[in-house]
């Protein structure tokens, strides 16, 4: 078990936190002197016949929020899937390239997927607690992975890290269901972060939330990227701004006989990608003109 | 109104007024109707069977339920007997049945590859679709002298200091044998409603629990297993009804004993339905005639009972997965 990452996390209130939207960019450190978590190298993808993704090659570096956006069937959700072997579960899935996690090929076959995602939890698009109590969705995980030691205290710093023990401190064995939107999705980052993953992957983590809920889940990516690595997919290409150190553009190509994947376009530091993007396409993309 | 003339009334009212369409009308009508013929014919025949057994309602009074045995020459007739085996093979059945019913259903939506699912789903559904009497038949002729000759000495040697396992049956009918024909018959009901309602547990739920690191065990005990059991427990009334309800496939290998309530569950037995359907024939006199009137009244009271209760505990499952936390 890892040791506890003593940090301390300001407790306000999700309003407050919402209300005092800042983007406070530091300048990146150059790309060389950035701790690599994963190191992706022609990552393929295909649902049976349908191919999903093709040829990417990418890094994602520790302690940063790295945005995949793009069109809608351009592949992002297929390529953070990969990232724990969520897409195991998907029959017909099928995957080539190498996924190396500090150096470890994760997409290798002889590499239990169960393990991978202890140390790589996902956020969903929709918010999805379980229908247990607030405590229990938080705690479940926990239990699950054996990590009974402490458990009040664990889930206490889960939900402090998600900014929502203060709005749930009185009401922990409420079910989790009576929490709106916007809390049910904090307390599915609580229950992913309480197992104390090392990446944390979010499938377009605020899609069906609104806008206060968003930059709430916004200002947590950026207290908590301290702590864990990032990967957000997202549609929203000023959300992508406005957390993402960097910035994966997909795109979809089409082939002679109508097929169509996924392929990565560009990858840089966000501000880069954004304001001087180097392809035509990004560029299309990020200024409307897409379509 | 006023006077205002046609014309005007229309500039003023683009939308014309609500009317009767036939179509509506004619649906309304006829499922108006034949939900009404629903209720009516529930209503006929409790009507009927609370009228038939009025004769022997007044001759025996609730002391009916106690008394065992049916001896219609002397005009004693008790139905305990009778509300023994019915609870004894059904209770036994849904007991046996449940469990299996569980692990069918959790192999074929959790763990089956596809490629297994529909062929065994089929299967399944298929044992539902054996008439009764067939399997009736087919535990008269196999599988009651299986269960005397091997099973029955078995468990009687091993575990017979439970009094529920005593001496064999020489014939190999009896309590014994029609719960283990009632099991076969009512596993094809619960176990297809305890698959829906896997099914019916969202795919975001596991993928959450998978998500965190869960394994697919601890998933299907951590998430999909709560999330079903209410149902389940709704599922297992409903075999529970079907079981109480089966009459032929149960008086082939009860052995249709009338008098006897025993522990020993290798003995022979009757059940409710059984006697209803194998005696109507061949009654002797009136009262007897208003005495199985009286065995099918206990029968359609215990069944409305366990109806409404499924319903209940349905509901009562559903609120607490809605807003209420355990």
């Amino acid at each position: 078990m890892r040791e506890t990452k003593g940090v301390s996390v300001s407790v306000s209130s999700a309003i407050e936190r919402a209300v005092r939207v800042e983007t406070k960019r530091e300048p990146l450190p150059p790309r060389e002197r950035l701790q690599q978590v994963f190191e992706i190298e022609d990552l393929s993808a295909d649902y049976g016949s349908n191919p999903a993704l093709k040829d990417v090659s990418m890094e994602v570096y520790k302690n940063l929020v790295t945005a995949v956006i793009g069109p809608s069937g351009c592949g992002k959700s297929t390529f953070i899937r990969c990232l724990n072997r969520m897409n195991d579960l998907v029959p017909g899935f099928r995957q080539t390239g190498t996924i190396r996690y500090h150096g470890q090929d994760i997409a290798a076959k002889d590499v239990d997927p169960v393990a991978v995602r202890r140390t790589i939890g996902m956020v969903f698009q929709r918010p999805n607690p379980f229908p247990k109590s607030i405590q229990d969705n938080v705690a479940w995980g926990l239990k699950v992975l054996g990590m009974k030691d402490n458990l009040p205290e664990r889930v206490e710093r889960a939900l402090t890290q998600a900014a929502l023990w203060d709005e749930v401190k009185d009401r922990l064995k409420v079910s989790a269901l009576s929490l709106s939107g916007g809390q049910q999705q904090r307390l599915c980052i609580a229950r992913a972060i309480a197992v104390e993953p090392d990446v944390v992957l979010m499938d377009e983590p605020a899609s069906a939330l609104d806008p206060i809920a968003t930059q709430a889940i916004e200002q947590l990516l950026h207290e908590l990227k301290s702590e864990y690595s990032f990967v957000i997919v997202t549609h929203n290409m000023q959300q992508a701004a406005r957390v993402a150190d960097m910035t994966a553009f997909f795109s979809i190509s089409r082939g002679d006989e109508g097929e169509r994947w996924g392929e990565l376009i560009e990858y840089d530091a966000t501000e880069k990608l954004f304001t001087a993007p180097s392809d035509k396409r990004t560029e299309d993309y990020v200024t409307g003109r897409f379509g | 109104m006023s006077t205002v003339g046609a014309t005007g009334e229309a500039a003023r009212r683009p939308f014309p007024g609500r009317r009767a369409r036939l179509g509506d009308v004619l649906l309304q009508g006829v499922a108006g109707l034949a939900a009404l013929g629903a209720f009516v014919l529930i209503c006929l025949i409790a009507y009927k069977v609370v009228d038939g057994s009025r004769l022997s309602l007044s001759t025996f009074g609730l002391g009916f339920l106690r008394h065992v045995g049916w001896d219609p020459v002397h005009n004693r007739l008790g139905g305990a007997s009778f509300l023994f085996g019915t609870a004894a093979t059904s209770l036994g059945a849904l007991l046996l049945a449940t469990p299996l019913a569980f692990g069918i259903a959790l192999y074929l939506t959790e763990l089956a590859p596809r490629w297994i699912r529909g062929p065994v789903t089929a299967l399944v559904e298929t044992l539902a679709a054996i008439p009764s009497v067939v399997i009736g038949l087919w535990g008269v002729i196999v599988l009651g002298p299986v269960l005397r000759d091997h099973v029955m000495p078995a468990l009687h040697s091993t575990l017979g200091f439970i009094p529920l396992l005593g001496t064999p049956s020489a014939t190999g009918t009896g309590i014994f044998t029609a719960t283990f024909v009632l099991t076969i018959m009512i596993l094809p009901i619960v176990s297809s409603i305890s698959c829906e309602l896997f099914l019916g547990v969202p795919a975001e739920l596991k993928e959450a629990a998978l998500g965190l690191g869960a394994t697919r065990w601890e998933m299907v005990r951590g998430v999909v297993v709560p999330y079903a059991r209410g149902g389940v427990a709704a599922a297992m009334i409903l075999g529970l009804g079907r079981a109480v309800g089966e009459a032929i496939a149960v008086a082939q290998v009860i052995g249709g004993v009338d008098n006897l309530v025993s522990w020993n569950l290798f003995n022979g037995g009757n059940t409710l339905a059984g006697k209803i359907a194998l005696e109507f024939q061949s009654s002797t006199s009136s009262l007897e005639t208003s005495s199985l009137f009286y065995l099918a009244l206990i029968l359609l009271v215990f069944s409305l009972v366990m109806n409404v209760f499924a319903q209940v505990v349905v509901r009562r499952v559903a609120r607490r997965q809605g807003l209420v936390a355990r």
